[in-house]
């Protein structure tokens, strides 16, 4: 087990959006979160990698306690994770916008940057590199230098997923990482997913789309109004009773 | 004890003005989220136009005024079509400048009319009054009940009438005030119109007592801004119960700590408010 | 490549013309706008770093200048200290009280940082205007002594402080390139981005920011100095709001978040004001709307909007080989289904 949470809960006001989730992220799977509209599965993303403070409960890493944690500590410590939308600096190339992303992996400061220090040009191209390597991996290296701005909505996706990759992480979470695309573009998503797994980085993501989640999901937690109401192996969600009446009853509407 | 009293009274005027102004920044706010800096220079032509047909044309104070707030309400729309409609999707940054353009170029555009020169405004309320055992000028009680009357209208126009309610409703939730059909551009419009009447009646009302120059509406602008900001951004109770708070706060502070420095009082409010609060105070944490 | 060796032609091409200038032209009056010109480029080059490179629309600069304006007058005046050791100072004044107020405002974001940051520079206008004993107030402060001789070189003379100036902005230039063209301007163009996923890339976005915030004041704090030994007398007014909109105005006409832009705009801004000289105190009646009409149409001012047309040029050279590269590949892919 990677990650777990224990009672975690969020309040907004008077609103209750998570409420007392346990979960664990098993290493080097795939796991889902799914749920209705409004279930709470992003203020659950948001809560496990420090966007949120919890209001209640714990979030453990790797057996350590990272609860108070802000997300920049929290990324360091290995975890990485995309946004619905990607904010991308869209008159820049797409190079340029992924070296940032391992920025956390150097520590080359504004002395180094003004007097051009060995170690400035050594971490320059040490971010360079990796920012290759990764667009290499999602398979983007044709796109390498075109706008941001002028890529596809697809493109793009990857290009969210490569900017998390150039962090190294070990755990990757993916606000849903389809949404938006047609179904082939998907079907390469959810491939890269699984590239990803191989290459020993856990992946938890965040889904719309059923059929993609029960196919490629290790394990399934279902949140309907900010509660687990289930957790398991797509057969065992499949079949649950209050999985399909949360979907097919009144949680459906939305 | 007599000092403090015409202090309360000097504070509940110059509250009035404040309140007055902030509403109108506080609504274009609640409906568009836009900081609009330009609405100081809304309030200084307020003033403006209602003392030029008085002297001009020799029309009677109110009437003046009248024309002033739909003048300057017209004018509040006409900004509201050419630059921040435009401007809707814009990111945020670009509204403040924008915003800044209009302000620099209303205020050299005063200058160019009627001069550098600062003016004062005659009424015919100039006599003095005892009123509970002090001493004000008429204008200055009619300040106090001119305030409240825009007031309660304001409230009663925003409650009672269909289209305040689409103010309300868009304030609340703009999508979802689109989906149940209101037009939203119009309800922008119908606020900058709101917004540039309040202001031209807060400058016609406390010209009189003050001064009318180009530059006027800098300072009250910027302690309108502290004002919502204490009041919550877009909250209409809130910029009426801030600017009386404030207008007492420097009328007192004037009294009792120093007149020189009692401008910075607002803007030292705000630095303490920012510092605790950082995301102004009655701020919910949003999803 | 090629943009790198155009990028070092523009720079050569700039720095040859200020050097230059007073041989073509050895005309008093314009050396004297043009040095002036080369200080508020300064300033604008400190606005630009916060506003255009990190996205925090700061209002309290002109404050800042005034803080480097008013340090180096009051040490050099006040205290008789010595001119290099008093500019120094002043900027490191500034600096901390840029440290100070972006220590609260950079906890606040959007509307409420820009107004926040107009109070503060709205507080440090008022203060230099009352604090009369100090600043001497309203009748502002004078005698401020020029800058003191370095060895051989003195600075007595227009030109001499003109190159003086003009090295200073050189200097600002380089330092701004270079942080611009790093992993640092890289991050600070991230927070601009989207502050949460800077956050979630592992970026501290409150310590960059501050950061950005104290240099911006430093550079805004130096030119506040220069002016203050150039004009050699300074008034409250220097720290007036109207500063600060000139300074945007200056950015957004060059374009903001560019590296050209505080340049261009300034110069032609500045000479624009010079032609319009009739105009003096309406020239706001043209820059007001320009400003507005600039940010509906141009966001990115004169040197955005040059950039993009070179990209556009660019993507439209390139994309004619792709598509035949494209077609070649349908092809091909064609004849291996029909093999398969």
């Amino acid at each position: 087990m990677l990650m777990e949470t224990k009672k975690l809960t969020k309040q907004f006001g008077g609103l209750t959006a998570v409420n007392d989730v346990d979960f664990t992220i098993e290493k080097g799977k795939i796991n889902a979160i799914i749920g209705p509209n409004g279930a709470g599965k992003s203020t659950f993303f948001n809560l496990l990698s420090g966007t949120y403070t919890p209001s209640a409960g714990q979030v453990f890493y790797k057996g350590q306690d990272i609860t108070k944690r802000p997300p920049d500590k929290i990324a360091r410590l290995g975890v990485a994770r995309t946004f619905q939308t990607t904010h991308l600096f869209e008159e820049s190339t797409v190079l340029d916008n992924v070296i940032v992303g391992h920025r956390l992996r150097t520590s080359s400061n504004l002395w180094d940057a003004v007097f051009r220090t060995r170690r400035f040009k050594f971490e320059e191209k040490k971010c360079r590199d990796k920012a290759m390597e990764v667009l290499e991996f999602v398979e983007l290296t044709h796109v390498m230098d075109e706008q941001a701005g002028s890529i596809t909505q697809e493109e793009k996706k990857r290009v969210a997923f490569a900017l998390a990759l150039a962090t190294d992480p070990e755990v990757v979470f993916l606000d849903e990482p389809t949404a938006g695309i047609n179904p082939g573009e998907t079907e390469g998503l959810a491939s890269l997913m699984e590239k990803m797994v191989q290459r020993g980085i856990t992946v938890c993501l965040i889904e719309h789309k059923m059929k993609m989640i029960m196919k490629l999901a290790d394990k399934i937690m279902v949140l309907n109004y900010g509660e687990k109401i289930a957790e398991g192996t797509s057969e065992e969600i499949m079949n649950n009773q209050a999985v399909i009446e949360a979907y097919l009853g009144g949680g459906a509407s939305a | 004890m007599d000092i403090f009293i015409q202090q309360v009274f000097n504070g509940l005027t110059i509250g009035s003005v404040y309140s007055l102004v902030a509403l109108g920044l506080t609504l274009v706010y609640g409906i568009l989220h836009i900081p609009n800096f330009a609405h100081g220079a809304l309030y200084m032509l307020g003033a403006y136009i209602t003392l030029t047909m008085m002297l001009l044309w020799g029309i009677h104070y109110w009437i003046a005024m009248a024309v002033s707030v739909l003048v300057v309400g017209l004018l509040g729309v006409l900004m509201d079509r050419l630059v921040f409609h435009p401007l809707r999707n814009a990111p945020p940054i670009h509204d403040k400048i924008a915003a800044i353009g209009i302000l620099l170029f209303l205020e050299a555009f005063a200058q160019l009319i009627w001069g550098a020169d600062y003016r004062t405004m005659e009424t015919p309320y100039g006599q003095v009054v005892n009123l509970f055992g002090m001493t004000a000028t008429t204008q200055r009680v009619l300040i106090n009940i001119g305030a409240v009357v825009v007031m309660i209208l304001l409230y009663l126009f925003l409650k009672k009438t269909y289209a305040g309610s689409t103010i309300i409703a868009m304030a609340q939730n703009r999508e979802g005030a689109s989906l149940v059909g209101i037009n939203t551009s119009r309800v922008a419009m119908l606020t900058f119109m709101l917004s540039g009447g309040l202001a031209a009646v807060a400058a016609s009302l406390s010209a009189p007592i003050n001064l009318v120059f180009p530059g006027m509406g800098h300072l009250v602008i910027l302690k309108a801004f502290v004002i919502i900001i204490l009041g919550g951004m877009g909250s209409v109770p809130g910029a009426i119960l801030g600017g009386y708070i404030l207008g007492f706060t420097e009328s007192l502070g004037a009294t009792y700590i120093s007149n020189d420095y009692k401008d910075i009082i607002a803007f030292l409010m705000l630095v303490i408010i920012l510092s605790i609060k950082p995301k102004g105070l009655f701020s919910r944490e949003g999803f | 490549m090629v943009s790198l060796l155009k990028n070092r032609g523009w720079i050569i091409g700039f720095i040859a013309a200020g050097v230059l200038f007073p041989f073509v032209l050895p005309n008093a009056y314009f050396l004297h706008i043009l040095t002036l010109a080369f200080i508020w480029m300064i300033a604008v080059y400190g606005l630009n770093l916060l506003a255009g490179y990190t996205g925090y629309l700061s209002l309290a600069h002109a404050g800042f200048f005034a803080v480097g304006a008013y340090g180096l007058g009051l040490l050099t005046v006040k205290t008789g200290m010595n001119y290099w050791l008093a500019l120094i100072l002043a900027c490191l004044i500034t600096s901390a009280v840029g440290l100070v107020v972006g220590l609260v405002a950079l906890r606040t974001r959007e509307h409420f940082f820009a107004i926040y940051t107009l109070c503060v520079g709205y507080i440090i206008y008022l203060i230099i205007d009352k604090w009369d004993s100090l600043t001497g107030g309203v009748r502002g402060l004078i005698g401020i002594p020029e800058p003191s001789n370095i060895g051989p070189i003195s600075f007595q003379t227009p030109i001499s402080q003109y190159y003086l100036i003009f090295a200073f902005l050189l200097f600002t230039i380089l330092v701004m390139y270079r942080i611009v063209h790093s992993l640092t301007g890289r991050t600070f163009i991230a927070i601009r981005n989207s502050e949460d996923l800077a956050r979630t890339l592992g970026i501290s976005t409150m310590k960059n920011k501050l950061m950005v915030f104290v240099l911006s004041a430093f550079f805004a704090g130096l030119a506040g100095a220069l002016y203050a030994s150039f004009i050699r007398f300074i008034g409250p007014d220097i720290g007036y709001i109207t500063i600060i909109f000139d300074l945007l105005t200056y950015l957004l006409v060059g374009g903001i978040g560019t590296l050209a832009g505080p340049i261009v705009g300034t110069f032609l801004i500045v000479a624009l004001s010079q032609s319009l000289q009739f105009l003096q105190d309406y020239r706001m009646l043209i820059f007001g709307p320009l400003l507005t009409l600039l940010i509906i149409f141009y966001p990115r001012g004169i040197a955005g909007a040059y950039h993009d047309w070179r990209l556009k040029r660019k993507s439209a050279q390139r994309t004619r080989p792709q598509k035949e590269q494209e077609y070649f590949e349908t092809e091909e892919s064609e004849k291996q289904v029909k093999e398969g």
